[in-house]
């Protein structure tokens, strides 16, 4: 099982949305060759983008359309204290998630450290952790009704350090944020030229001295790239923070979308947050493309010796055992603390089994019809290139890279007002998962297609089979592996939805997910540990079921 | 090696706590300090200085460059024993070296010989696992001794230049000179720069270069804090084949003209023989031959270092003393010898003549036209074949009976018996 592996299924981005020059296209027809797409392919799949744009569409006219009074209600003070909120929190994750991941990335790529691979893939499983069930296990752990405070209590403890608010959110986001970090660095630190560190050498620089005037600024893409992906997920994460009560972006929206009914401010809240991703966004494209310069050789791959820590060793060790405890052992333990507690005081595990159906239901349902979106639009990139099908695929985009609370309002916003018959029912939630997640069906029907030559499809044609028949009897079948592992993604990924499923599933219907969140934020956590425990085994098998997937490095 | 040119450092310097040390120590001359910089503060023994050679110097202000020494010329890199083993492999097996300080050695051999070990142990990458290694007269690696690289006086230029991709040329040149104060920096870069040709090019950044500024920058980088000794690791092998000839014709005169003790590694003969003073045939990890080009090519030390360096034909024969009867004759050798051997002959030494079919000693098998010259292969009537290397004028037709003649002494190495 291989780090790096895990490193390219688990960034929360899209390697790249598709673009014309086709990078690692081995068997795409050429420009030349480009044929017309038939009308009812182009049709399908420009309705589905549009579709799928609408609501985000709609968002933006809605928040526009409240005009003047936009702008007084983003200059309010409290608006700004969000803000603030928001940009410090994502600061400061991002530079503690720094300090975490690029001692432990050096000490794993680059030293003697025992038992280096272990750590590596103990490092990375923070990522299977939805934040949710992070916010969980840190409320239960430390929070006023939480395990602490009951072990405590004998002793005379009366209340605890606050874990609420900004500190709480800080811990969670940096544990389960810094793998993004460790896996960007350490595949820089892969990637490097030694010959760099030992002209640096020869050049009478110490080791320390190496590593400060030539190895970190080296690293730099790779550091920015990860920072990147850190700050994008703190943005717009939604489950933590609301757990955690820290005022941030997605909290404030979605209390007020609970709260009043004028929700101008949520949508002129939900703006904003979109302005500051898209700014994330276009800066990691940046970033991407400013990495070139950094390899101006092809480095010859040399053997490096491990740098020997000797004394260290055991600070290093230490350093290491207390990151993944923290950030893996101890959200375990709290969780199977509460389970056995809950499961002692009697109980009840049927709402866990309702919850678990429904989980599946809405997954399930929502693999299929959204892979099923997601075929037109993949077949449309890859075997008939050109402006307008690049356009629509490259749109799919937008709503993966929005966070889920605003897609969600946006969808709340229109069904409230154009569909009033859609709203609250599993039709518009199954719509919301699609906005959000077809790109990863998309993502891999694209790499089966790519490798799926266009001359079978014409031989087909040569042995007289219409287009249609073309793709129902030679391309569908060999598609068979991506279709599947669309299917099971998107199903993996929703499982674990939060934001879209608490505001838009009908009433009454609890995933796991909403479980989790509802019991953690009544401090009921017996409730929400079987679920938990639940998420957490579902999560880690997509890991190894997207890892299987891939193709070796 | 005495310099009056520039007025003496001491005075331009700022720094009157260093100026005060070096009174103390040394009678300094200016070209010395910035040379003593970097040792002042690990202590060395101030004596050594007096034998290191100067970089600044252009060779057309000071003709005579001999040192007004008693001593003998310095060694600017001294090998004994050298021994470095790779799990089983043998990569370096008892090498010895010795390269008097100005003089450009190649170490020459195929792949996988444990050239490029060598030198990283030199460098100060490796450790090694027996043997001495001394540069500038200090020892660096031995018993019990291993100084890190960064306290050696090497430079090094690598095969991918390795130019740090986040600096520009002018930080690159100045990277190794971090001890320096500030004003010497700048003149010691400035004059590197000018070695190499690459004034103006200081903002410039790697990506922006051609591969051979590239190069240039990595030897400019090297150069610039006046190593005891220059490691070049295949330097050439980057440049298209067009290109090469006049880089490498380029480097020797910056090296030469900034007095460099270098040691080049290549695998392509061409190269060693036309750019050094002495070359170092190594193969399987042992030091075959040191010698010039010519010497090394007119008396290859063995029947491998033959067959490596240049073309070769081999007889059998018997040898007594300076003469050596074999299918071509009795022949003059080079160096006396006894008994049976195998006969050495350059295809550049054998002369056709055309002969009447009775006369004849061979046969032309086949002719190979290469503009410059020809490879004519030819078969005696013993059936050996034989490659004869003719200029281009000649013509001769397949079968045609031809008269051989060698020239000059050929060298002759016992045979050992099987």
């Amino acid at each position: 099982m291989s780090v790096s592996r895990m490193a390219r299924s688990l960034s929360p981005f899209p390697r790249r949305p598709p673009s014309p020059e086709g990078k690692g296209a081995p068997a795409r027809s050429l420009p030349s060759q480009a044929r017309r797409a038939p009308l009812s392919l182009l049709l399908t799949a420009t309705t589905i983008a549009l579709l799928l744009l609408l609501p985000l569409l709609y968002l933006l006219v809605r928040t526009l359309g409240i005009g003047e009074e936009a702008l007084a209600l983003l200059l309010r003070p409290r608006t700004l204290r969000i803000l603030w909120n928001s940009l410090a929190l994502t600061l400061a994750v991002t530079g503690v998630a720094l300090l975490l991941a690029l001692p432990l990335a050096w000490l794993t790529v680059r030293t003697d450290l025992p038992g280096r691979r272990v750590w590596s893939l103990l490092a990375t499983l923070p990522l299977v952790i939805p934040s949710y069930v992070g916010g969980f296990a840190l409320v239960a752990t430390a929070g006023p009704k939480g395990m602490l405070q009951e072990l405590l209590a004998p002793l005379g403890v009366e209340r605890l350090p606050a874990i609420y608010g900004f500190p709480g959110a800080l811990w969670i986001l940096s544990l389960l944020t810094y793998p993004y970090l460790f896996l960007s660095i350490r595949s820089g630190l892969h990637s490097m030229d030694p010959a760099l560190e030992e002209a640096a050498r020869s050049l009478g620089h110490s080791p320390w001295q190496t590593f400060w005037r030539v190895t970190l600024p080296n690293l730099r893409p790779s550091m920015t790239a990860g920072a990147l992906l850190v700050a994008l997920y703190t943005l717009s994460d939604f489950g933590a923070v609301s757990l955690l009560r820290f005022n941030s972006f997605t909290r404030a929206i979605y209390v007020q979308y609970l709260s009043s009914f004028d929700r101008s401010l949520a949508a002129v809240l939900s703006l904003t947050l979109v302005a500051l991703t898209m700014l994330l966004l276009v800066g990691e494209r940046r970033i991407r493309g400013r990495a070139r310069y950094y390899r101006s050789s092809a480095g010859t791959a040399r053997h490096r010796r491990p740098v020997a820590l000797g004394r260290w060793r055991w600070p290093a060790l230490l350093f290491t055992l207390g990151l993944v405890s923290a950030a893996l052992l101890a959200p375990a333990g709290v969780i199977v603390y509460w389970l056995v507690r809950g499961l002692l005081a009697g109980e009840q595990l049927l709402p866990v089994w309702e919850a678990a159906r429904n989980s599946v239901i809405a997954a399930g349902l929502a693999g299929v019809i959204v892979t099923g979106m997601a075929l037109p639009v993949a077949y449309l990139n890859v075997r008939f290139p050109g402006r307008l099908s690049n356009l629509v695929s490259q749109s799919v985009y937008i709503g993966y890279g929005l966070p889920g609370i605003v897609v969600a309002l946006s969808l709340v916003f229109f069904g409230a007002n154009f569909a009033p018959f859609l709203y609250q029912t599993l039709a518009m939630l199954l719509f919301a998962y699609a906005v959000r997640f077809l790109p990863q069906a998309m993502g891999a029907i694209r790499a089966t297609l790519l490798h799926l030559n266009p001359r079978l499809e014409e031989a087909g044609q040569s042995l007289g089979l219409g287009p249609r028949a073309v793709f129902l009897r030679i391309t569908l079948p060999l598609l068979r592996p991506g279709i599947l592992s669309g299917l099971a993604l998107v199903f993996l990924t929703t499982i674990k939805e939060l934001p879209a499923t608490l505001l838009l599933s009908p009433t009454g219907f609890t995933t796991l997910a909403t479980q989790i969140w509802s019991a953690t934020d009544e401090a009921f956590f017996a409730r929400a540990a079987a679920p938990a425990l639940l998420l957490l085994l579902v999560s880690a098998l997509s890991i190894l079921l997207i890892m299987s997937q891939e193709p070796g490095d | 090696m005495v310099d009056e040119r520039k007025p003496t450092v001491r005075e331009e310097m700022a720094d009157k706590k260093l100026e005060k040390k070096f009174d103390k120590k040394f009678n300094v001359r200016n070209w010395e300090l910035a040379a003593e910089l970097r040792t002042l503060e690990e202590g060395r023994d101030g004596d050594a200085k007096a034998a290191r050679p100067s970089f600044n110097h252009s060779q057309a202000d000071h003709p005579a460059t001999e040192p007004s020494m008693t001593q003998a010329p310095p060694l600017g890199l001294r090998l004994r024993g050298v021994v470095k083993r790779f799990g089983e492999v043998g990569a370096a097996n008892h090498v010895d070296l010795e390269v008097p300080s100005g003089q450009l050695l190649a170490l020459l051999g195929p792949s996988g010989c444990g050239k490029t070990t060598t030198l990283r142990l030199i460098a100060g990458f490796e450790h090694v696992d027996a043997g001495v290694i001394e540069i500038g007269g200090e020892l660096v690696a031995g018993p019990g001794v291993h100084v890190p690289p960064e306290k050696r006086r090497v430079g090094m230029v690598f095969q991918e230049y390795a130019i740090f991709p986040h600096l520009n040329v002018l930080e690159n040149i100045r990277f190794g000179l971090h001890r320096y104060p500030p004003h010497l920096r700048e003149e010691r870069v400035k004059t590197v720069l000018e070695l190499v040709g690459l004034l103006g090019l200081e903002k410039r950044m790697p990506h922006e270069l051609s591969g051979g500024q590239q190069q240039r920058v990595a030897l400019a980088r090297a150069l610039a804090p006046e190593p005891a000794v220059i490691l070049l690791d295949e330097p050439f092998s980057n440049l298209d084949a067009g290109l090469r000839v006049r880089v490498r014709a380029e480097v020797r005169a910056i090296l030469k003209q900034a007095n460099a003790t270098a040691i080049f590694v290549t695998h392509d003969q061409e190269e060693a023989l036309s750019l050094v003073d002495q070359v170092a045939v190594m193969l399987h990890g042992q030091v075959q031959q040191v010698a010039s080009p010519q010497k090394l090519y007119r008396q290859p030390a063995n029947r491998a270092v033959a067959e490596f360096v240049g073309e070769a034909n081999f007889l059998e024969g018997r040898a007594s003393g300076r003469e050596v009867e074999c299918a071509l004759g009795t022949l003059e050798t080079q160096v006396a010898v006894q008994g049976p051997v195998d006969v050495l002959i350059r295809p550049e030494n054998i002369e056709l003549i055309p002969a009447s079919a009775q006369a004849a000693d061979a046969r032309v098998r086949s002719q190979l036209f290469f503009g410059h010259d020809q490879l004519v292969t030819v078969q005696t009537t013993s059936g050996l074949l034989l490659d004869v290397r003719l200029g281009p004028a000649y013509h001769f037709a397949f079968g045609q009976p031809v008269k051989l003649r060698v020239v000059g002494p050929v060298m002759a190495y016992p045979r050992s018996s099987s």
